[in-house]
């Protein structure tokens, strides 16, 4: 966002840091007041033709993405496909023109994030996913904000799933390498017992070691009946794990299927996964 | 007996005064980087909260006197002060539903809102001003003196005398248990966390679910809270007068600034730092240096590095020189 479309935003080129702090908020949710429907039927994620954008041009052209209970879905396609938009579309981030949103039999198209995130849904942002500042258990307490029961053994629960992040419960989470992060942004967002853990490219920087440990783990939670949705750029090992697996071009669905028949899809193969 | 005589000197013209100038700092610094760590920019007005906070205080006080509570040897201000923190609180939060809440919805940048803050430092410099006066206000009451300078040179017989107001321990005790319990609160407290949540990471604190509009309220309570705190300790060891509120900006920020701005610690060493080198400078060191040195190296003139008149430059010149050599702070601030 630049100054040009809204002047308060120019801060004409000052970068004095003794009078002010750079990197606040960017997100800039649509403001939402509606309440959740009934709906019953279908799976249990079901956003369908979900068409919208940021500003005038859509972005999104009647997409569609499903997961059922404890499946793992992955969103794959080329650079602005709309992988991301899709996946915040899903999480309320963005205002859809058309389609709807269901989530275990409700109808939550009108909810805020924040609502969202009461109702059973997990979102880890792809970058500056902690409390860099705070200790890793801060971090998982942080998550379990909106919860007002005890939220202890589901933190020893993150713990088991995670044992680095015990050793080192009172680090500061901007300390840790990057795998460890995105373990602590995981646990973050599964602190609030989520039904639907959304994961924007979970692995992206990270090494390969630590994407397949990464990737074990997300088996493990969709193990525990916790549905999964994720953004992955490294397209052929994420279509491995995956139950379902959406190509997406140019915002609108190309490919659906299993992980293993896109695989083995030879247009698919082609196309998008380098022969 | 000589040396002794040193100490004391240097403890009633040096340390005594530092320490509790440097409290009051400490305080005002940390009302200052608690903004720019939440809200991110540096609040010109908080000087002038200040200068607020004390003249709804000393009303209270007066009204107090006038209704016959006193507080024994504690000045009554002490018992005045919540009811000032509750007003100026109230006029903080206002402010920030009037002026501050409009930039914050835009998602002004922040150098827009320093701005900002400046057109509401000129507005409550003017309401203060209009409420209370232009004067001189002393407003201490209770005991003067914990040790009295006569009583302590009678009682051990050293040519020096030792001072110690009672204000001026009573801003050193209150310093203590606010820092304590901003501290305390900061870091165990649900509230205090989701605050420094907010300050990391303003989306991910979003998707957690803590509300925005609270943790600003909140972070505006504590900064009036501070503000009211430190000039009323400010108003009682010296006096009240609208405008030094506004001068104390610079060594505030300074203060704020040489620690590290949004570390609360920081802001505390920094206050102490800027406070100590203040009356350092400006100390005339004669006598201590007539107790010290042998008679042929005794000084002729007052040994005075700065006349008291310049003690603002001593501020400015550690601000630029810690921007230039060090320019996160002493403990690594927010600033870049």
């Amino acid at each position: 966002m630049s100054g040009k479309d809204n002047p308060y935003k120019d801060d004409r080129g000052n970068k004095d840091r003794s009078i002010t702090r750079p990197g606040g908020g960017e997100m800039d949710f649509p403001k939402k007041g509606g309440s959740a429907k009934p709906a019953p039927g279908g799976p249990f994620l079901a956003a369908e033709n979900m068409t919208g954008g940021y500003g005038a041009a859509d972005i999104l052209h009647d997409c569609t993405l499903t997961v059922d209970k404890g499946q793992i879905a992955v969103i794959v396609g080329p650079n602005g496909a709309g992988k991301s938009t899709a996946m915040k579309a899903v999480f309320g981030m963005l205002a859809l023109r058309g389609g709807h949103v269901k989530l275990d039999g409700e109808d939550i198209t009108a909810l805020s994030p924040q609502d969202r995130v009461a109702k059973g849904m997990g979102f880890v942002p792809q970058t500056n996913n902690v409390f860099p500042s705070m200790t890793v258990e801060e971090n998982l307490e942080m998550g379990a904000f909106l919860r007002h029961d005890d939220f202890a053994r589901t933190m020893d629960q993150v713990y088991d799933l995670f044992p680095i992040l015990k050793d080192k419960r009172r680090q500061a989470a901007g300390e840790l390498s990057g795998g460890q992060r995105q373990q602590v942004a995981v646990g973050r967002a599964l602190m609030t017992q989520p039904k639907l853990l959304m994961l924007d490219e979970p692995t992206a920087g990270v090494s390969p070691i630590v994407m397949d440990e990464l990737f074990d783990r997300i088996i493990e939670v969709a193990r525990t009946g916790i549905s999964i949705l994720m953004v992955e750029q490294n397209a052929r090992q994420a279509l491995e794990i995956a139950d379902r697996g959406y190509v997406l071009v140019q915002g609108a669905n190309r490919y659906t299927d299993t992980g293993q028949a896109l695989l083995a899809d030879p247009e698919v193969r082609r196309t998008f996964l380098g022969g | 007996m000589d040396l002794l005589n040193a100490i004391v000197a240097l403890l009633n013209f040096v340390v005594i005064p530092a320490t509790s100038y440097g409290a009051q700092l400490a305080l005002g610094a940390l009302g200052v980087t608690l903004i720019y760590g939440i809200l991110r920019f540096s609040n010109f007005a908080h000087g002038d909260t200040m200068a607020f906070g004390t003249a709804m205080v000393i009303l209270v006080t007066w009204a107090m006197q006038a209704m016959g509570i006193h507080l024994g040897p504690l000045p009554t201000a002490l018992l005045a002060l919540p009811f000032g923190i509750a007003l100026t609180a109230a006029l903080v939060l206002g402010t920030d539903r009037a002026v501050y809440r409009f930039y914050r919805r835009q998602k002004a940048a922040p150098v827009i809102l320093v701005i900002v803050s400046m057109g509401v430092m000129f507005i409550m410099n003017g309401v203060t001003r209009f409420i209370i006066g232009v004067d001189e206000i002393r407003f201490d009451d209770g005991a003067r003196f914990l040790i009295n300078a006569g009583d302590f040179k009678a009682a051990t017989g050293l040519a020096e005398g030792l001072a110690f107001r009672s204000t001026q321990a009573l801003t050193i005790v209150t310093a203590v248990i606010v820092v304590a319990a901003l501290f305390w609160f900061l870091n165990k407290t649900r509230t205090g966390k989701s605050m420094r949540a907010y300050s990391d990471n303003e989306d991910l604190a979003l998707l957690s679910g803590i509300n925005p509009e609270r943790v600003v309220a909140v972070t505006w309570i504590i900064a009036a809270g501070l503000a009211t705190i430190a000039g009323t300790l400010y108003g009682l060891d010296k006096s009240f007068k609208a405008f030094n509120y506004f001068q104390l900006l610079l060594p505030i920020f300074a203060s704020a600034i040489v620690g590290g701005l949004g570390s609360p610690l920081g802001a505390i060493a920094g206050g102490f730092l800027i406070a100590f080198s203040e009356v350092g400078f400006t100390y005339a060191w004669k006598k201590v240096a007539t107790y010290v040195l042998p008679e042929s190296l005794a000084p002729d003139g007052l040994a005075q590095l700065l006349s008291t008149d310049y003690k603002f430059a001593v501020s400015f010149a550690i601000l630029i020189v810690v921007l230039l050599f060090k320019p996160t702070g002493l403990f690594k601030g927010k600033s870049v």
